[in-house]
């Protein structure tokens, strides 16, 4: 079990700078993330565009924003658990939380901060009726094992890079690969986009354009998917894996069923005092949160995090009295006993 | 300052009749989002990035509009209910020469 002070779930910029607000106050952070890497969308899907309104940068990139956060995080020692999704949260009879991910991993907090974003980015689903039904039955979003379609028959939907790369990668693995695509042109990297032209012509994909999965076939497992070509008529494709390969998209997840309060797919907080949701010690900060005249913003999401750390520490030390100390001040002290600190050296002697 | 009308119809098949500033650096998302035409939390998710297509909307009238950026044009690859007419809203900016500009919004995806 990992135990921490405050668990925070979201590792973007809100969450990151959640750490450095709670260091000062000598509470400890625990991360947990959906993304293999810290730094939520500004890392993961847009990494080399520039943002224009953090304070003091005219200019910055989202990559870059996120590596100075870590940088100023890391005296704070945080902790994290990535690759893993946020999945039930469980009060304890005294007031502290146990929240478990979708691989059984536990933590036990004294404050959980929800630094959600737009939500866990999952896989765009296509409309097709009973699709839900196949799921892990022939129906996979996100290919974890090439060996399961070793000298099965497989069909991938979609036109980006994804699709085309793991139609070429299971070309030498599945016996029967298919793609097919809405289009006639694909989105990907040239070199992929011919690499599956030259397989096409050998005979070892087959690619329908343009044309979209509509049906699926089978009992209990996939054994065909209904295919509609513009122009022709609809046509049955027999094969044991339907693959649809349509991105991500950004969705509020398991979060969802915590019982918090939720007003247009975000989550209602308390703006006027601390950033808390309806469950006492659960706190909701950055673009997940909603309030009258909320703006999701970076810069926000910074500011919020600030205040919520203070109303935690007054939770986990209700006896205790906290004077707020300006970093030029009082400094960074790190868990490790570093200690940043401007010099406070005498001048001049008074006489 | 010069405002543009745009006729919207909604995701109920509800038409409104609109008006846009072309001064504030508007596009046509915000529009749709300043005027409550779709349930907050469905349309521009992403924050008008092209990385969403909450805002797909079709495009009715012949207006000339900006050629779509790759960014635009690999989302809607990606995007379902994809006609020929269809643009990202976040995508079209407000300017004079799109006034009278119809348009359907899209299914939530």
């Amino acid at each position: 079990m990992i135990t921490t002070d405050i668990l925070i779930i979201g590792a973007g910029p809100t969450g990151l700078f959640t750490i450095f607000e709670a260091g000062l106050l000598k509470l400890k952070c625990h991360l947990i993330d959906a993304l293999p890497q810290p730094g939520g969308q500004c890392s993961e899907i847009y990494p080399k565009k520039p943002i224009y309104d953090i304070p003091a940068y005219p200019e910055i990139l989202a990559g870059d924003l996120t590596d100075k956060l870590l940088e100023q995080t890391k005296q704070f020692e945080p902790g994290f658990t990535l690759g893993e999704r946020a999945e039930t949260i469980d009060k304890q009879d005294d007031g502290t939380f146990i929240v478990t991910t979708n691989k059984g991993t536990k933590h036990h907090a004294k404050i959980v901060a929800i630094a959600g974003g737009l939500g866990s980015f999952e896989p765009r689903k296509p409309k097709i009726e009973n699709l839900e039904k196949f799921e892990d039955n022939g129906v996979e979003y996100i290919i974890k094992e090439p060996e399961l379609y070793r000298d099965k028959k497989v069909v991938i939907s979609g036109g980006g890079d994804s699709a085309l790369d793991w139609a070429i990668f299971l070309s030498d693995v599945a016996s029967e690969v298919t793609l097919i695509h809405r289009r006639n042109e694909f989105r990907g990297a040239l070199d992929s986009v011919e690499k599956a032209q030259e397989l096409k012509n050998l005979g070892k994909i087959n690619i329908i354009t343009p044309a979209e999965v509509k049906g699926i076939l089978g009992t209990d497992k996939v054994t065909g998917v209904a295919v509609e070509k513009k122009g022709e008529d609809a046509f049955i494709i027999d094969t044991d894996h339907f693959i649809p390969l349509f991105g991500l998209s950004p969705k509020l997840g398991p979060i969802g069923n915590w019982g918090l309060e939720i007003e247009k797919n975000a989550i209602k907080v308390n703006n006027a005092l601390d950033y808390q949701t309806n469950i006492p010690g659960v706190y909701a900060i950055g673009d997940v949160n909603t309030y009258p005249g909320k703006l999701k913003l970076i810069l926000c999401g910074f500011h919020e995090a600030t205040l919520m750390c203070q109303s935690a520490y007054k939770r986990i030390f209700p006896d205790k009295k906290y004077v707020m100390k300006y970093t030029t001040v009082g400094g960074v002290e790190g868990f490790d006993g570093t200690k940043k600190e401007a010099p406070k050296a005498v001048v001049k002697a008074i006489q | 300052m010069q405002d543009i009308n745009i006729k919207i119809t909604d995701r109920n098949g509800v038409t409104h009749d609109v008006v846009a500033p072309t001064d504030m650096a508007m596009n046509l998302m915000e529009v749709v989002r300043s005027y409550e035409l779709a349930e907050e939390g469905t349309i521009g998710i992403c924050g008008g990035a092209a990385m969403c297509a909450s805002c797909q909307c079709y495009i009715e009238s012949d207006h000339q509009l900006p050629e779509m950026s790759d960014d635009e044009d690999a989302m809607l690859a990606e995007a379902f209910d994809v006609e020929d007419n269809s643009r990202l809203g976040c995508q079209i900016q407000m300017t004079p020469e799109i006034n009278g500009l119809e348009v359907v919004l899209a299914p939530e995806s």
